[in-house]
């Protein structure tokens, strides 16, 4: 839980006692106004997010930056249209003219005002244990880490001839209105470290990045493992490996992939297929596929929002749902999608805590949280050990699928070649294509060694990014097309 | 609701806020300040199936402050606009400065730089503003209607999309540039779907697009010439397959041709020259394409989507070249990266509200060449023609390339079946060294463009 003893620079204004404190009485104005035209459901979200940035470049604090954000999206639906609205301006009159311009979707018809006793505040579990978020600690202890970092880096190898170190935290109040009756409100801290190291030799140049973060306050960096060096000592250790990269082959072989963010893999594969606003418009290759097998039977995919302290975590959705524990897929059978309250409705479900957005200046959408791949039975070394000629794939630079089809690429930064079960010559940065439901299936062994991946994910849908987690074990795919440049390197 | 109009008169009051924040924060002890406010105001009517799906419409105003104080700089950013808030602001973002370090190539350009009289390029068309929301979703409704009348195979629909930006920008700085133009934006998209079920026991959906987009409204394609567009190029991928990983010819359509032109500019410009974050370096002056290639940014044609009078640091625009038949021209600079660099800037900033000025580009084009597609196509005899990319494989620090791609299968010289699920990889100076024709159908449908080029050979991966 997020302490509310927060200084007052930090606290939203529409909160209680803040400048601008909106009470159930305004919130209800505001929702009847805008179901006056005859829409069926109406729902506030007011948002307030301080921003603060630190970056470090050429051993020097570069740039230091500061953002306020404040905001109130008014949204009405009729039957699956959406009304939307926002205002930047928080007073009556521009709010109301909010209301009015997101009800003007509803035909005219009249709805029956709100009734002010109906409102019941969601009790709000706790998924982020920061008594103290970043944000109201002192600026120099972030510069001391940035500095901690490009230290580390430079130390790692005399070949690291650049480092830049960024930090950047965020505090986010939401306070959400439903005409349905529900009120909820939540603190959302959330902080990104980032390291970036080049390395030259001989007229060669690679880069490598390390870094990670999540819903933490500063103790995030006394674990040895996150500490702002292990980071700086990441980036260079792929920076170096990287100088010795050869051309990737090109064609279809069996991949393993690393533990952790692996899970980008997943989260394109099948994550984007399975929310459900493309389910219900009958967009995605997995509409009509509930209770088939559309992985192998080694899977079992969860979408979580309830992990405390990952970057996915969310106590509330945007929509004033409770984040929640989801399993998709079942030992390879599909078993349910990721829900907004449209979709819920249309498939006559309980949200499942998914309706997220990226402000108040845009819809919610289903969105996932923390996805993973629960971990299998199998000895990684054991996995390698399988595999006489494919690639191990380490580190990864993102990802992107087309819904309606099922094709994904995920970008390789990090991997290596596997010769008769080892690990041979680091590979230049190479794509892997895939279909989702294809690649699933052909998932032949699972590690018993199951990662989250430490906070760096943004997803962007609809132009909208939300932070998220990935997560998988040691997962080994018989066969999927690599974009390399070696012809016959299978 | 139409919007408001924004006047001369929105322009002055956004330039007067600019120039209160610059005021303000020299008060407030910077040395140096430079403000920025955007105001803008959109409307999108989204349609799906013939029934509204979406109508959103809000206005937005912010302003972003850059402060210098003792070479050391601090940047914010607020949608409270208010005095008092405003002079806190001000003073936190001075306070903010002390935590820098100095960086003398932070500071802002010699005032006699600065921009004076700014070129009138007609960015604004007062018929964007006037559309309101039924009328928006009448085009929307068009658009998705033709493409699913056009096709009996289009079975599925992911919209039809109306949507316009109008707004005004004004930029104030202590070194006395004050300027600010306005602008208008309106596009149509038009996203059918397909059933594919071409393979026994798969059953896949197909996707596709088309869309038009303008500063003015009389230059919008008719929604249902972009519903039909639409509507044929998704049924062509109909049946799309794998094919055998091999070398062979890459012929860009031009909706991909300028996403190979726009990542150029990300390994072409001073500040991945300066942090030596691109394979480019030291390569100005020297043939790094093929001399079928020539590339400029220019910011000056007027109605243009990219164009503007003044840069992001209060210089004025000019036309740049960028790539000379295929001679790497001096990059791209705003200030920053040019004082890095030891140079002039070419006036290439871009600002947004809420960060520091970067280089940019404004109307990047790729230049025209002397055959048709259709001929183009015709002296190819197999390879692939890309319509699609999909992914971020791309390593500027090596040049690296590999992307997934879809598109169709040329062979003797047409194209034959549709091909999905490949990637194509070169080293991006290959690529571009490569490029051996390069076709006459360029049209400024965006602010980045380019015609239909092919690339000799790259590995293509797939079965």
């Amino acid at each position: 839980m997020v302490t509310s003893n927060l200084p007052a620079t930090l606290r939203a204004p529409f909160a209680a006692g803040g400048a601008s404190s909106i009470d159930p009485q305004i919130a209800n104005k505001l929702l009847s106004a805008a179901l006056a035209a005859g829409g069926d459901y109406a729902d506030l979200y007011f948002e307030f997010r301080v921003s603060a940035d630190y970056a470090l470049e050429e051993e020097q604090v570069r740039s230091v930056g500061r953002g306020i954000t404040l905001g109130l999206g008014v949204r009405v639906t009729k039957g699956d249209a959406t009304g939307y609205a926002y205002t930047e301006d928080l007073a009556w009159e521009k709010m109301l003219h909010a209301a009015k311009t997101a009800g003007q979707i509803a035909a005219a018809g009249g709805h029956a005002p709100v009734g002010i006793d109906t409102l019941t505040r969601v009790t709000t579990p706790s998924f982020y244990d920061v008594p103290q978020p970043t944000l109201v600690m002192p600026a120099i202890d972030k510069l001391a880490l940035l500095r901690a970092a490009d230290k580390a880096a430079r130390a790692y190898d005399s070949r690291i001839v650049k480092v830049e170190a960024s930090f950047v935290e965020t505090l986010k109040e939401v306070l959400v209105f439903t005409s349905d009756g529900k009120m909820a409100s939540d603190i959302q801290p959330l902080m990104r470290f980032g390291v970036r190291a080049v390395a030259e030799v001989g007229g060669k140049r690679q880069a490598g990045s390390g870094g990670g973060g999540g819903r933490y306050g500063m103790d995030y960096f006394a674990r040895p493992e996150t500490e702002a060096a292990a980071h700086g000592r990441e980036a260079a250790r792929v920076a170096i490996a990287m100088l010795d990269a050869v051309d990737a082959p090109a064609g279809e072989m069996p991949v393993v992939l690393g533990p952790g963010d692996s899970g980008i893999l997943l989260h394109e594969a099948v994550g984007h297929g399975l929310e459900a606003d493309f389910n219900r418009k009958q967009t995605s290759n997995y509409t009509g596929q509930l209770g088939k097998q559309v992985a192998s039977p080694l899977c079992t995919v969860v979408d979580d929002g309830t992990i405390v302290g990952a970057r996915g975590a969310i106590n509330v959705d945007d929509e004033g749902h409770v984040g929640k524990h989801n399993v998709l897929i079942k030992d390879g059978i599909l078993v349910g999608y990721m829900h907004d309250r449209l979709s819920a409705k249309h498939f006559g479900v309980e949200p499942s805590g998914n309706g997220r957005r990226e402000s108040f200046r845009a819809m919610p959408l289903p969105r996932m949280t923390s996805t993973s791949l629960y971990a299998g039975p199998h000895d990684p070394e054991e996995i390698l050990k399988s595999v006489k000629r494919g690639i191990y794939a380490k580190r990864f630079s993102g990802g992107q699928v087309n819904i309606s089809n099922g094709d994904f690429v995920f970008s390789l930064s990090e991997s290596y070649l596997i010769e008769d079960g080892k690990l041979t010559a680091p590979l230049k940065g190479v794509n892997l294509i895939g279909n989702g439901p294809d690649v699933l299936r052909r998932v032949d062994m699972l590690g018993n060694d199951f990662e989250l991946s430490d906070g760096i994910w943004t997803c962007g849908k609809d132009g909208q990014s939300v932070p998220v987690s990935v997560g998988t074990p040691t997962v080994k795919i018989g066969s999927i097309t690599v974009g390399g440049t070696q012809a016959g390197g299978a | 609701m139409s919007a408001a109009q924004v006047t001369e008169a929105t322009i002055k009051e956004l330039r007067g806020l600019a120039e209160l924040a610059v005021e303000l924060a020299k008060k407030a002890g910077a040395d140096h300040v430079e403000a920025l406010v955007r105001d803008g105001s959109e409307l999108t009517a989204k349609v799906r199936l013939g029934e509204p799906e979406l109508v959103q419409e809000a206005g937005s105003r912010a302003l972003g402050l850059r402060v210098i104080r003792g070479a050391r700089r601090a940047t914010t950013y607020t949608s409270d606009l208010r005095r008092d808030a405003l002079e806190a602001l001000c003073r936190e973002t001075v306070t903010l400065a002390e935590l820098a370090e100095p960086d003398e190539c932070a500071l802002p350009p010699d005032p006699k730089l600065l921009a004076t009289s700014l070129p009138e390029l007609d960015l604004y068309d007062p018929a964007v503003a006037e559309v309101d929301a039924a009328w928006a979703l009448k085009q929307a409704i068009a658009g998705e209607a033709a493409a699913r009348k056009h096709d009996k195979r289009v079975t599925n629909s992911e919209g039809g999309t109306w949507s316009r930006v109008i707004g005004g920008t004004a930029f104030a700085t202590s070194g006395g540039f004050s300027g600010g133009y306005r602008g208008s934006y309106a596009s149509i998209v038009v996203e059918p779907l397909c059933d594919d079920d071409s393979e026994p026991g798969n059953p896949k959906k197909r996707n596709g697009f088309w869309y038009s987009s303008s500063r003015f409204l009389a230059s919008l394609e008719p929604a249902d010439q972009v519903g039909i567009e639409a509507a044929r190029r998704t049924v062509a991928t109909l049946g799309s397959r794998k094919v055998d990983t091999q070398e062979c010819a890459i012929v860009f359509d031009p909706e991909v041709a300028r996403a190979i032109v726009g990542t150029l500019f990300s390994v072409a410009n001073g500040s991945a020259f300066w942090r030596k974050s691109t394979y480019l370096v030291g390569k100005e002056g020297e043939l790094v394409a093929s001399p079928l290639v020539t590339i400029t940014d220019d910011p000056l044609i007027p109605r243009a989507p990219g164009s503007k009078p003044f840069d992001g640091d209060g210089l004025a625009t000019r036309k740049n070249s960028v790539l000379d038949r295929g001679v790497l021209a001096p990059v791209l600079c705003d200030v920053y990266s040019a004082n890095k660099l030891g140079r002039a800037s070419t006036g290439s900033a871009g600002r947004g509200v809420g960060g520091s000025p970067g280089p940019t580009t404004t109307n990047l084009i790729m230049a025209k060449g002397a055959m048709t597609r259709a001929d183009l196509l015709r002296q190819t005899p197999r390879g692939l023609y890309v319509t699609q990319l999909l992914g971020f494989g791309f390593n500027p620090v090596t040049g690296d390339f590999s992307r997934g791609a879809q598109g169709f299968w040329i062979e003797g010289g047409e194209l034959t079946f549709p091909v999905s699920e490949v990637t194509i990889a070169a080293n991006f100076d290959q690529i571009l060294k490569r490029i051996d024709a390069v076709a006459d159908d360029l049209e400024l449908r965006s602010s980045t463009a380019a015609p239909t080029f092919r690339v000799s050979h790259m590995m293509l991966a797939g079965k």
